[in-house]
């Protein structure tokens, strides 16, 4: 058998069992067999969620209320709804706060369920409010060293600092300790 | 390279040992846990500066672990191509680790049982390996380092949604189970699929592949559970721990068709394999992998004898293009690679004397 994309023998044969319509088997050579796995690995779950993105915002909305989400972002890590429809990865931890009910008929459809069962940390996770300030303080550092603004970078560098060592009830003893 | 982690070319992980329940079908069990810091942005999102800063943050607290005196932290952004080939194949980390970009790391275990990537998709991705079917204990060792980790990191977790990751496909456990299974029988018969159809109502995903980065084959296949949020980890590793012994049974049957109904065949198969192995002068990595899983499953029935099954296993990593140049101390093309791995097969094949 020749491989699907080229001249060479089919030496992969593989069967692919999570598409909707049933299992999908491709047949291709070493080369093409590497470059098919190694984009699913990458795209796969992107893509799965991509398409489950449109299909549920097909159904629920507007053509309007779509382009108002996709504009919908982040003030913390500065990530837009097109952004993270685009890559299906999140930008900070608050995105899915600040998204959660546009991202909880997406979480329903991958996992079937919407509230976490299994393990908590054992103590607190410290201030909510202070990890976001440093998750954006730090995003308009990087912002301001790309506009080779040093003075501005230097200023907001003193503020995450000070951020850093405040003290922080809930935080484990030896974070503290680091700069 | 790092003393110690040359010290690890030699021998074979945990993982290969070729022991451990089931071990004639079952390769490797291993879980991994997704993490996130609370106070800095997902690893894609971050900038340079910020993923320094977690890399330093993580190997500080690694380092600071009393009980992890075997543990090495190592700098990927530091390393060169074949070493970090060498951890792909070594499976102690991703390829999308390796070739990714910026401040990352790995913190590896010498006794190859369990590895903490830094600043891949998630800011720590903990993973614990196991020779044969061997969930549970598996379960068991993670959630301790995660608890271990958790008193010097703040992890980010949400009431309802439970720990944050990058990908929502990953949100709540952040846990994925997976078992690498070896199933030739299953594929001589053809039943492969029928077996795989019969599991798809079940949540858990099939891919038929070796999981050696950039080495597949078509005799492994590897099973995982498919979601993570809204079961307890429990749940996860019972529901996967209760479908890979229906598939393990069905291998079984199927070898034992083949031997009923076709041993000379079957006989002849192998042995053909592990002729060429024995005495090929240049072999691809493809080649070798196909007839290795042929021999694996000939020294498995008893048709081929005075071979260890750990041979085997050692085989399948150690041939692979960056063993191979380590082992050999050198860089190598492509070409001298497949004169190398032909004489590495020989040098551990042909019976001495």
């Amino acid at each position: 058998m020749k491989c699907q994309h080229c001249e060479k023998p089919a030496t992969f044969h593989i069967t692919e069992l999570t598409d909707p319509s049933g299992p999908v088997i491709v047949h291709l050579c070493e080369e093409h067999a590497r470059i098919y796995l190694s984009q699913e690995n990458n795209d796969s779950p992107k893509n799965a969620l991509a398409g489950m993105l449109a299909k549920q915002l097909k159904l629920e909305q507007t053509a309007e209320s779509l382009a108002k989400l996709d504009k919908k972002t982040c003030p913390h890590c500065g990530i837009s709804f097109a952004e993270f429809r685009q890559a299906g990865r999140l930008g900070c931890p608050y995105d899915y706060v600040f998204f959660q009910a546009d991202l909880e008929p997406l979480l329903l459809n991958i996992h079937g369920a919407k509230v976490h069962r299994g393990k908590h940390p054992s103590r607190r996770g410290g201030s909510p409010d202070r990890q976001h300030q440093l998750i954006q303080q730090r995003r308009e550092m990087q912002a301001a060293i790309q506009k080779e603004d040093y003075e501005r970078a230097g200023q907001i560098r003193d503020i995450i600092k000070q951020l850093e060592t405040e003290t922080d009830p809930d935080a484990p003893p030896a974070a503290k300790s680091v700069e | 390279m790092h003393v110690k982690l040359e010290e690890l070319t030699e021998k074979c992980g945990e993982w290969l040992r070729g022991s451990g329940p089931q071990s004639d079908i079952v390769i490797s069990s291993r879980i991994r846990l997704a993490r996130n810091l609370a106070e800095f942005s997902f690893v894609r999102r971050a900038g340079d500066d910020e993923r320094a800063g977690i890399s330093k943050l993580v190997r500080q607290q690694i380092e600071a672990v009393k009980e992890w005196e075997n543990v090495l932290f190592l700098d990927v952004d530091r390393m060169d191509e074949v070493d970090r080939q060498f951890l792909v194949e070594r499976q102690l980390m991703s390829r999308e680790l390796a070739d990714a970009e910026g401040s990352r790391g790995v913190a590896i275990d010498l006794n190859e049982k369990f590895s903490v990537m830094v600043n891949e998709e998630d800011h720590l991705r903990i993973q614990v390996m196991r020779s044969g079917l061997d969930i549970q204990s598996a379960w068991d060792t993670i959630t301790l380092i995660d608890d271990l980790l958790e008193k010097k990191l703040t992890y980010a977790f949400h009431d309802s949604l439970g720990y944050l990751t990058a990908c929502p496909t990953n949100v709540g456990t952040g846990l994925r189970v997976s078992v690498m299974l070896h199933l030739p029988a299953l594929v001589i018969t053809r039943e492969i699929e029928k077996v795989f159809r019969s599991l798809q109502k079940i949540n858990v995903a099939v891919r038929g592949l070796y999981g050696e980065g950039s080495q597949f084959m078509g005799d492994f296949y590897q099973v995982s559970n498919q979601i993570t949020l809204g079961r307890t980890e429990q749940e996860l590793v019972t529901t996967v721990n209760e479908v890979v012994p229906r598939i393990i049974e069905y291998e079984r049957r199927a070898r034992e068709f083949l031997l009923n109904e076709s041993e000379q065949d079957l006989h002849d198969d192998v042995s053909r394999a592990f002729g060429i192995l024995c005495t090929a002068k240049k072999i691809s990595s493809e080649e070798t992998l196909h007839y290795l899983s042929k021999v694996r499953m000939g020294v498995n029935l008893g048709l081929i004898k005075n071979v260890e099954m750990g041979t085997i296993n050692k085989l399948f990593v150690h041939t692979q293009p960056a063993h191979l140049q380590k082992l050999r101390g050198q860089h190598l093309s492509v070409t001298d690679r497949n004169i190398e791995r032909a004489t590495y097969l020989q040098q551990h094949l042909v019976p001495k004397g």
